[in-house]
């Protein structure tokens, strides 16, 4: 393992402890959804998007899982685009960061939350950004569930009409939805990224905690399509009684629970290699 | 109103880049073929697909550009209302949503085809700005107004093809404003859209039995002009709303509702589309009169 994968692991761990921090404060804030797409959020933002000369980011990422935000809020506040108040403020009337994300606040480039929108708009943006002569490449995180919605399947089909060579996709496939596995509801929807293939994208399927195969896997795209990473990952990641339970989609873990968890995520982060 | 559209907007996106048209599978013709041919990028057809036509100018008006979303007025408004909702209105974005044939303008095709509900749900969006012009005059007025805002969304009612000029000399079309066309002192018809042929025949009717009529145009549904619409209602003895939409949350109501917040003394009727799908095939006169919206019947309610 080099020691830029150690670093990404370390800030995984790192950014699951603060989302535990922070779950104690509320009731709900949707832990697990964000557990599975984290080295995915991590890496986009740590590998893969470009920064200007003066540090802003000049890529654009769009949380279409808008539910797993809070993924986001924490790499965000990791990069001081968020501040440490914010999340000290999240989901109170005195704050501004919500359960979903909410365009205008910062780092937040599209107000998502209804499933089924974000890859839509990411395909906007692209297109725009190729009309204007820039040079962004658009990154999009949506959940398995979400690719049930009709809305997912007209971008993919619009997306590669459009030449948009600019879009990055993710599905964070941890194979959980509302009301069981996603592979229950639908069992002749699989595979996804054969699909999106045969709709004239470039896709790959991959462990997505892999956090140095998603930065390869990424870079090392051919190029010309969109392309769509369909990431096996694990609901609830890194806390043992976590991983795929549904009731943790939703709920804070209690004291016990949460003090469990930390020593569990101090385990796994011994492990890595220096 | 269609092809008026299409040569205003052909004119506009000919002198600004930030102007594109997204379709879904229905296109005006004419002056949108030229505008397709001149500008193949700025024109994009996503097929008969809805949700990413709304979807598509709702990220390019995030990268600061004007798109307008165009096809029927059932496929427009309802068929991906939730995206508009969500996309343009939430995130407040300068997109026009264009709904051709608005009202039961398609009266051969059913109500699958049939807007008639567009206004009150159109008006029930936070930030959504209603456009319904009256007139291929007042498409032009509102086209080149939607092509240069950048305040947030619109949703732009038009009926079809072929309607006449009929607000030629008017005082001028401004955003937020009645219009009036024609200054009375006894009765008083509020209108929008392409039913203001019919209501300019209910005036003649009414001139023609002695009674002095005003007719005003209310081209922006929302924001509505309450200051031109009070004035209308404390300057006459009776008033008729008469509009070619549904009943709830459309003018009539709304004209109610400032009636009894002004302490309105005069006579107040509301003509609209029923609030029922009517399985009738026919002319748009035809469709209209079984919905109740014909001279003679609207002459009888008026009383004399």
């Amino acid at each position: 393992m080099s020691g830029t994968t150690s670093a990404a692991l370390r800030r995984c761990i790192g950014f699951r402890r603060r989302i535990l921090e922070v779950s104690q404060q509320v009731a709900a804030l949707h832990g697990a959804p964000a557990f599975s797409a984290l080295e995915m959020v991590d890496a986009i933002y740590h590998a893969l998007m470009r920064r200007d000369d003066d540090g802003t980011l000049k890529d654009a990422f769009i949380m279409s899982k808008g539910h797993g935000v809070i993924a986001q809020y924490v790499v965000l506040e990791s990069l001081g685009i968020l501040g440490r108040q914010d999340l000290e403020d999240y989901c109170t009337a005195g704050g501004r960061l919500g359960a979903h994300p909410d365009y205008g606040n910062p780092g937040i480039e599209a107000s998502t939350g209804s499933l089924g929108h974000g890859l839509g708009l990411a395909c906007g943006m692209a297109y725009a950004d190729r009309l204007q002569g820039l040079d962004r490449v658009t990154y999009c995180m949506m959940g398995d569930g979400e690719m049930q919605e009709g809305s997912i399947w007209e971008a993919i089909m619009m997306a590669p009409n459009l030449g948009l060579s600019n879009l990055v996709a993710f599905v964070d496939f941890n194979n959980f939805q509302g009301m069981g596995r996603t592979r229950d509801t639908h069992p002749h929807f699989y595979p996804v990224a054969e699909k999106a293939e045969c709709f004239g994208w470039e896709a790959v399927d991959l462990d997505g905690h892999d956090w140095a195969a998603v930065v390869a896997a990424v870079k090392g795209r051919q190029g010309g399509k969109p392309f769509l990473v369909v990431a096996r990952t694990v609901k609830g990641k890194g806390v043992s009684f976590m991983e795929n339970q549904a009731i943790w989609h939703y709920r804070s873990p209690n004291a016990a629970e949460y003090a469990q968890a930390l020593d569990e995520l101090a385990l796994a982060e011994g492990r890595i290699p220096a | 109103m269609r092809n008026t559209f299409a040569e205003t907007f052909h004119d506009a996106g000919q002198n600004d880049e930030r102007l594109v048209l997204v379709v879904a599978d229905i296109s005006p013709a004419g002056s949108i073929a030229k505008f397709r041919e001149a500008f193949p990028q700025r024109f994009i057809n996503t097929g008969v697909a809805e949700q990413i036509m709304i979807g598509l100018a709702g990220g390019m008006a995030l990268r600061g550009l004007r798109p307008f979303a165009y096809t029927i007025a059932t496929f427009s408004l309802f068929r991906p209302y939730e995206f508009i909702r969500d996309d343009l209105c939430y995130q407040n974005l300068p997109v026009t949503v264009v709904g051709i044939g608005g009202g039961v303008t398609y009266s051969t095709l059913g109500s699958t085809h049939h807007a008639q509900e567009d206004i009150g749900l159109a008006c029930g969006l936070p930030n959504m700005a209603v456009i319904a012009p009256c007139d291929p005059a007042e498409t032009r007025a509102a086209t080149l107004w939607c092509a240069s805002q950048t305040g947030g969304p619109v949703y732009l009612r038009l009926a079809k093809a072929g309607e006449p000029n009929l607000t030629e000399g008017a005082e001028p079309w401004e955003f937020g404003k009645v219009r009036s066309l024609r200054r009375g002192s006894d009765i008083c018809l509020i209108t929008y859209g392409a039913v203001l042929k019919l209501v300019l025949e209910l005036a003649a009717a009414l001139e023609a039995q002695g009674r002095s009529v005003s007719v005003v145009t209310v081209p922006t549904v929302k924001p509505l002009d309450s200051d031109g619409i009070v004035r209308a209602l404390h300057g006459h003895a009776q008033v008729a709303v008469i509009e070619e939409a549904a009943p709830n949350g459309a003018l009539g109501m709304q004209v109610k509702a400032l009636a009894w917040d002004s302490k309105a003394s005069c006579r107040l009727d509301s003509f609209a589309l029923d609030d029922a799908f009517h399985h009738v095939y026919g002319s748009h006169a035809e469709l209209l009169e079984r919905h109740g919206l014909a001279v003679p019947a609207i002459l009888a309610r008026l009383g004399s």
